[in-house]
């Protein structure tokens, strides 16, 4: 061994150096939009006194954990590699069969819509990873499909179904634990595993393994068609659970919801860090995304004098600025 | 090597039976028939190699033999029953590994997640880190190689790639290792190793499946050979009943008097090295990897840049090019200096790299063979904008024919060739550029015998034309006899400067171990030393 063994200096200097550099590459990327949401919070708290309340806090938390489900899912589908554009409307599509079917009971306001939801997530999944058709194309149906069975459902929208009046389904997103809401809860036990799911199981590695080089996944003998008809499934569930949390929070099936909410997901994720290339990225960097974009939500409200629509005009922007940001700090990095 | 399966406690049994065995295998795309009828057995214990012309089908036969590929014909047999692994997971479950062509790792994940990836240490169910990255930590160590296994795999050298892909055919207890071109892009220091733990497998009776194009290495290594040619079976036998000139003309299907008139490498007499410097290179740095690199190449010289792994020469002539972001330090080309971190810059001046990574910076896989020469030229070809399709297919006929390469027509995706057939294309982009400077970081890289004479002679014909070249090879023997003059490199700064006139491939290797121990017990540089007798063979067409 004596005779073969390369020198260390030779190798392993720079090769530390070079990994010390990349981790902070990387930590910027992945904290670029922490950054930006400390600034963004800092100024809001200073400049508007009702910011920092607890009420308006809790305010923006409920919020955002409905978007913060569907961009969870977003997360893990974006890391393989793919894009998932159907979430908005399973997610309402979620919510209308929720509102539904507690008029049958709590326990058919969960399985309905998770059934539903579930099932389209497995055609879409299947028809991707199987037939090898483009997640762009795939879940764009998915889209009209979704959102055509809502306006099935509700005459076109003519009809609301209510949750029933001391039905206990109001109480999953209506209810409170020390004073946290139980939806804020959620987002937190589920991001949890989420986080764990994605760096501590073989599942999570293969989803990473796929975004980063799909046929060495596959010649690694990893499971690549399980790994990602099981994400499509887990963001279809996801978004659909996300439509049973808000029709218990309305307390109704709101059909109008979800539209363009997929993009927002994306950009919740992208925000955060993940590369949207695949491969790379953390749950907790997405939920960054999502309360920063809820945030910019609430301080343009803030300011009562300008129109709503400044809320996309603003969010663009900043999603551009970090993205930019991302983009200058990791170039000219790789060797 | 700790896990425990049934396959270890099998491996043990019966030696010298076979293992892996196909049967009149055929295998055809489109109208390509890469195999055609091939039997092939492995048997437990040995070391088995590969051998035939880029495009004969070894790699083809390696994925049917791992379930990438399902036959069109014929049957494959594993510890003696007919089997039908449907992907590459069947074939690792029931203990056969493999290292594909191409390194296939995931470039964004850590080292150590690549090396489990698919099978993690766990604990409570959950991937255990930390004991994966020690265990990695060990296995990398155990191939004397010092890298950080949390870094991400994708920033690393090729080399060091190639090393992490051979720690994860180790971490597992298999029946069989299959190899297809573990060498091409590794170190004699390396290359040592590898050899190291495929002899200790194989002494556990694992059998093991070897390919290389760099000859040399089957009888320092291997057992037996099996020689393909056009997707043929030709010959089956013993390594040490093989001499060199038999093996070369039956992988060739060539007369062996024929082979035995040419000679060892295709490059001549050194070149006249007259007039300016076409290139000047003074104090380049890169952060980490260049402190400082000087380097003069006049036009009509090939320079050899010679250097251990991590010493910097990739990294030199990828500043020379722009692609690496130089800290200080100038480039001159003819006489005009050179924005560094520029490709552009350097591409207009007429610098052109063939780089080391073909499949990461240089390949477009799913262009056609066309459409990937041309690439290159497209702006010189173009009049007005407009390109002339007639003069583009002219170029593009004559590379293919000269560097031979096998495709079944110009159209076809590059993502479809043979390994060493995209080399091939990589280079004739490059040659068709027609640059001042070429830097060729390793060329001739997974080429078989034949095409590496033509790529060899080509370098020294564009050399004697006036072509400043800066070639980097690990073969010694390339160094030696294509470079005038050779500059070694070490820790990102020039060591030495030898005149190749008189040099040995041996002395180099040993200038090149002097920097590593002060009485380095012989270097050991089996490999490509007895390579002196070896005659390789051209079309012999040189203009
Ligand atoms: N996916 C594919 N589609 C079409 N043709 C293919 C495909 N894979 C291989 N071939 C063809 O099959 C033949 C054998 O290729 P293969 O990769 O097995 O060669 P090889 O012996 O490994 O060569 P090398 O030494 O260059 O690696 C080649 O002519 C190649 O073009
Ligand atoms: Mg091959």
């Amino acid at each position: 061994m004596s005779t073969t063994t390369v020198d260390p200096a030779t190798s392993n200097a720079p090769e530390a150096a070079l990994a010390n550099r990349a981790r902070f590459a990387s930590l910027v990327q992945r904290q670029g939009a922490l950054a930006i949401f400390v600034v963004v919070v800092a100024v809001a708290s200073v400049s508007f006194d009702s910011f920092a309340s607890q009420g308006n806090i809790t305010g923006i938390a409920v919020q955002a954990s409905f978007l913060a489900m569907l961009a969870l899912g977003m997360t893990f589908v974006i890391m393989t590699g793919g894009i998932d554009l159907s979430v908005g409307s399973v997610f309402a599509l979620g919510g209308v069969l929720a509102a539904w079917g507690s008029q049958h009971g709590t326990l058919a306001a969960f399985v309905l819509p998770l059934a539903v939801c579930g099932a389209i997530g497995l055609v879409q999944g299947l028809v991707i990873a199987r037939g090898g058709l483009p997640p762009f194309i795939v879940t764009l149906a998915g889209l009209l499909f979704a959102r055509g069975l809502l306006l099935l459902l509700s005459d076109e929208g003519a009809t609301t179904y209510k949750v029933p009046r001391g039905s206990s389904f109001r109480e999953l997103a209506q209810g409170e634990l020390l004073g946290i809401p139980y939806p804020v809860i959620l987002v937190v036990v589920f991001f949890a595993i989420g986080g764990l799911v994605l760096h501590r199981t073989s599942y999570g590695a293969s989803v990473l393994a796929i975004g980063g080089q799909e046929d060495a996944a596959d010649l690694m003998g990893l499971p690549v068609v399980r790994t990602k008809v099981l994400t499509y499934v887990a963001s279809a569930l996801l978004a659909g659970f996300g439509g049973v949390m808000i029709a218990s929070y309305t307390s109704s099936g709101v059909t109008i919801l979800g539209v363009g909410t997929e993009l927002e997901a994306i950009a919740a994720v992208v925000l955060g860090g993940t590369l949207l290339t695949g491969g790379a990225g953390t749950v907790l960097g997405t939920l960054v995304g999502v309360l920063l974009l809820q945030v910019i939500k609430n301080v343009i409200n803030q300011i009562g004098s300008l129109d709503s629509d400044w809320q996309s005009v603003v969010s663009g922007t900043i999603l551009l600025l970090v993205v930019t940001l991302q983009r200058v700090l990791t170039r000219g990095d790789r060797t | 090597m700790t896990q425990h399966s049934s396959a270890a406690t099998a491996a043990a049994a019966g030696v010298g039976d076979p293992v892996l065995q196909t049967v009149g295998v055929t295998k055809s795309f489109g109208g390509v028939h890469a195999l055609k009828g091939v039997d092939f057995e492995l048997r437990a214990g040995e070391i088995h190699t590969l051998v035939g012309e880029n495009g004969a089908g070894k790699s083809t036969l390696i994925k049917v033999l791992t379930g990438v590929y399902t036959p069109d014909g014929g049957e494959v047999r594993y510890a003696g029953e007919t089997v039908h692994f449907r992907r590459p997971a069947d074939a690792q479950h029931v203990g056969i590994s493999t290292i594909y062509q191409e390194v296939n790792l995931v470039p964004l994940l850590s080292v150590a997640r690549n090396i489990f990836l698919g099978r993690e240490p766990r604990r409570f169910g959950l991937i255990d880190v930390g004991a994966m990255n020690k265990r990695a930590r060990e296995l990398m160590a155990e191939l004397g190689i010092d890298i950080d296994v949390t870094a991400e795999l994708g920033r690393l050298g090729l080399g060091s790639q190639q090393m992490v892909a051979l720690a994860r055919a180790m971490s597992v207890d298999s029946r069989v290792v299959i190899m297809d071109e573990p060498t091409s892009s590794l170190e004699t220091a390396e290359v040592e190793t590898l050899f190291r733990v495929a002899r200790g497998l194989r002494d556990r009776g694992v059998g093991l499946v070897f390919v290389s194009h760099r000859l040399d290495e089957l009888w320092e290594l291997c057992d037996r050979v099996t020689i393909l040619r056009d997707g043929e079976w030709v010959h089956t036998g013993p390594m040490t009943e093989m001499t060199r000139l038999d093996l070369v003309s039956k992988m060739l299907g060539r007369d062996i008097e024929e082979v035995r008139a040419e000679g060892a490498t295709e490059f001549g007499s050194s070149h006249l090295k007259a007039g300016e410097p076409a290139l000047v290179v003074s104090g380049l740095e890169v952060a980490n990897r260049l402190h400082g690199v000087d380097l003069t190449v006049r036009p009509g010289e090939v320079v050899g840049l010679a250097g251990l792994l991590g010493s910097g020469r990739s990294e030199t002539v990828k500043a020379v090019y722009g692609a690496l972001k130089a800290r200080s330090g100038e480039v001159t080309v003819a006489g005009r200096k050179v924005r560094t971190g520029s490709v552009r810059g350097a591409l207009a001046s007429g610098v052109a790299l063939l780089s080391e990574d073909r499949k990461a910076e240089g390949i477009v896989p799913d262009l056609s063979v066309r459409d990937n020469i041309a690439l290159a030229v497209l702006p010189r070809m173009s009049q007005a904008g407009v390109v002339s399709e007639a003069r583009i297919d002219a170029l593009v006929d004559t590379f293919m024919k000269r560097l031979r390469i096998k495709a079944s027509s110009p159209d076809q995706k590059v993502r479809e060739l043979s390994g060493g057939n995209q080399q091939k294309v990589l280079i004739a982009r490059w040659l068709a550029t027609e640059p001042t400077v070429f830097l060729l970081d390793e060329p001739t890289r997974g080429i078989d015998v034949g095409a590496k004479a033509e790529v060899q002679g080509l370098i020294d014909e564009l050399a004697e034309q006036g072509l400043a070249v800066v070639l980097i090879s690990s073969e010694m023997d390339e160094l030696v006899e294509g470079a005038d003059r050779i500059v070694v490199l070490h820790d990102g700064h020039v060591q030495a400067e030898l005149d190749s006139t008189d040099l040995s491939s041996s002395e180099l290797l040993a200038a090149l171990a002097g920097d590593r121990e002060p009485d380095s017990q012989s270097p050991s540089p089996a490999t490509n030393q007895a390579a002196k007798q070896a005659p390789t063979q051209t079309e012999g067409q040189h203009a």
